[in-house]
């Protein structure tokens, strides 16, 4: 351990201490040794999902070929991006709303527009649920119709995120410059499309990300808004969870780990990236 | 910041759409669950609001308050726990190289980025009577049996696995496990605005690093604290997948509850009654917060 002990550790340098390093370890230890444990035995060649017993990448063609579960992965990916482009068209237009003008009740109706970032789920969810029976939604309309109760859920509940995202990225934004850009004869639609909506594009951008997360990621509000023809992915993993524990649940779940690790992997690399040409 | 009066048009093509949106899509479907909370049921999908208050009297029996009791205990045990975990690990960030701090807050962050329905799902593999907890707990068994006979003494009786889920424990340690980053970043974000050099003059004047924690840095960081508990404690209380996938039979909570009567009991009155009761905690917590927040920026 001679490489720790070089200098002595000063006062305030809690992490080079040991028991925090041990504190530390035992929790990323908790933290991560599950999903590990997870992904792992989704390559284990056992039914039994205990000892290992050589690799594989059966289960993975199991779920490829799981009409059920494939289904239901494309709704899921539909509804993620639908809610997403609308959330960042009704995101960015109340954040540049609030941003921007003096209004009555504003307080009001900026208080309610955090309300879905912080109503329990179940509460959502019930709402939802009893919202679309009492407007008879029909619920047999061909694909991807059929999915519509499901976004417009998903859009109440994601678009406040953007909104807040964008609003944090607007603060730093310079008035003159649109300003400027109104006195050179701009008009009001070219000021906003040419000044302000470049610099609001790094906060879109993470604001989208975050609503395509949190759609894909969302099981309670879908639960209640689903029916026997509209599951999507988290709802068939509950099903087959509930049912057991099996290789096969294991390869879905990786499949739906990796696919968060890119997009965050994106979402990081992205935010470099704006960061480095703003 | 312009006056709607002076841009109506402007401001009317900007507000229209976010705001339809969420009275249409939110403040109605709420408002719908608010009226049925004050019905009853009449035939099968006929609710008629007559304005009775009987739903919410039976959410006063002592049922259902024990319910309640057992998810605010049970959140609170979550909460507290969160931030004894938690507390070390955001002074640890907060001390750390500037080079290793973003890592460490992805390392914290990435598992919340993971879906929680999987999260769960890996804490039941490991957890469960074939799991690895069991399995590696059953081995340091054996291998303490076989050194007693070693030693010459009898060897202990044979390994029964600890039912380590479908009980409150296993509720508890999935909550935490899902909601640590929650309690983790705003202590961080607290301990990372605190003056450096009150810590080192405390240190400097005697106080051991104890002393100057729970007399300098806890004080100094209770913002931080009252939000990472308030924070932690709101998805706590309202939460429905690990106590439905993790519980017993006796471990159920208020959203299990609630559940229940939209989907298997067809109680909606009910049900709405009762997930109203929890928005409303939900909200005096967030208030609360909101106010203390208000004053403190007022004070300073």
């Amino acid at each position: 351990m001679s490489l720790f002990k070089r200098t002595q550790i000063a006062p305030l340098e809690y992490t080079r201490r040991l028991w925090m390093r041990a504190w530390i370890a035992a929790t990323l230890f908790f933290l991560y040794a599950p999903l590990l444990v997870l992904i792992a035995f989704s390559f284990n060649d056992s039914k039994r999902n205990i000892v290992w017993r050589g690799f594989t990448f059966k289960y993975y063609g199991k779920v490829l070929e799981n009409d059920g579960l494939m289904a239901a992965l494309g709704n899921s990916l539909t509804i993620a991006a639908l809610a997403t482009a609308f959330s960042i068209v009704l995101g960015t237009l109340a954040a540049v709303m609030l941003w921007r003008f003096r209004f009555p009740f504003k307080a009001g109706v900026e208080g309610t527009m955090a309300l879905p970032i912080v109503v329990p789920e179940i509460c959502m969810g019930v709402a939802m649920l009893v919202f679309f029976a009492k407007l008879d939604w029909p619920t047999d309309l061909p694909w991807p119709l059929n999915l519509s109760a499901i976004t417009i859920a998903h859009i109440t509940f994601c678009f406040p995120f953007v909104a807040m995202v964008v609003r944090a990225r607007l603060a730093g934004f310079n008035k003159e410059q649109e300003e400027a850009a109104k006195d050179l004869g701009a008009t009001e639609w070219q000021a906003f499309r040419d000044v302000l909506l470049p610099h609001m594009k790094p906060g879109i951008i993470a604001g989208a990300l975050l609503a395509f997360t949190l759609s894909l990621d969302d099981f309670v509000i879908t639960f209640f808004t689903s029916g026997p023809n509209t599951i999507t992915f988290p709802v068939k993993v509950y099903s087959m969870v509930r049912f057991s524990v099996t290789p096969e649940v294991n390869a879905a779940s990786a499949i739906l780990i990796f696919l968060t690790i890119l997009l965050t992997t994106v979402a990081l690399k992205l935010q470099d990236f704006t960061k480095a040409t703003a | 910041m312009q006056d709607w009066k002076q841009h109506k048009a402007t401001f009317a093509s900007i507000a229209v759409s976010p705001v339809l949106w969420l009275v249409a899509f939110f403040i109605v479907p709420l408002a719908v669950v608010w009226l049925y909370s004050f019905g009853r049921n009449v035939g099968l999908t006929e609710i008629d609001i007559s304005g009775t208050f009987s739903n919410y009297g039976r959410a006063l029996e002592p049922l259902y308050l024990e319910i309640f009791g057992k998810s605010v205990a049970v959140a609170a045990l979550t909460t507290l726990i969160c931030l004894i975990i938690g507390f070390p690990i955001a002074l640890a960030i907060t001390f750390a190289q500037p080079k290793w701090r973003p890592w460490m807050l992805l390392a914290i962050m990435l598992p919340f980025w993971t879906n929680l329905l999987i999260r769960t799902y890996a804490l039941i593999t490991v957890l469960r009577t074939e799991g690895y907890v069991n399995k590696s707990l059953g081995w340091f068994w054996e291998g303490a049996s076989s050194l007693k006979v070693m030693v010459g003494m009898a060897p202990l009786s044979t390994w029964e696995p600890l039912p380590l889920l479908y009980n409150n424990f296993a509720v508890i340690l999935g909550l935490v496990y899902v909601h640590l980053p929650f309690m983790v970043l705003p202590l961080y974000a607290a301990l990372d605005r605190l003056d450096r050099s009150l810590i080192e003059a405390s240190l400097d004047l005697g106080a051991g690093h104890f002393r100057t924690l729970t007399q300098i840095v806890a004080p100094l960081a209770a913002p931080g604290i009252i939000s990472g508990v308030i924070i932690t404690f709101v998805p706590a209380l309202g939460a429905y997948l690990t106590p439905d996938l993790m519980g017993g039979p006796d471990s159920q909570m208020i959203a299990n509850v609630i559940e229940r009567q939209f989907k298997r009991a067809n109680d909606w009155p009910f049900g709405a009654a009762l997930s109203f009761l929890l928005m409303y905690a939900t909200f005096i917590l967030i208030a609360l917060q909101t106010l203390r927040n208000r004053s403190a920026e007022r004070r300073s």
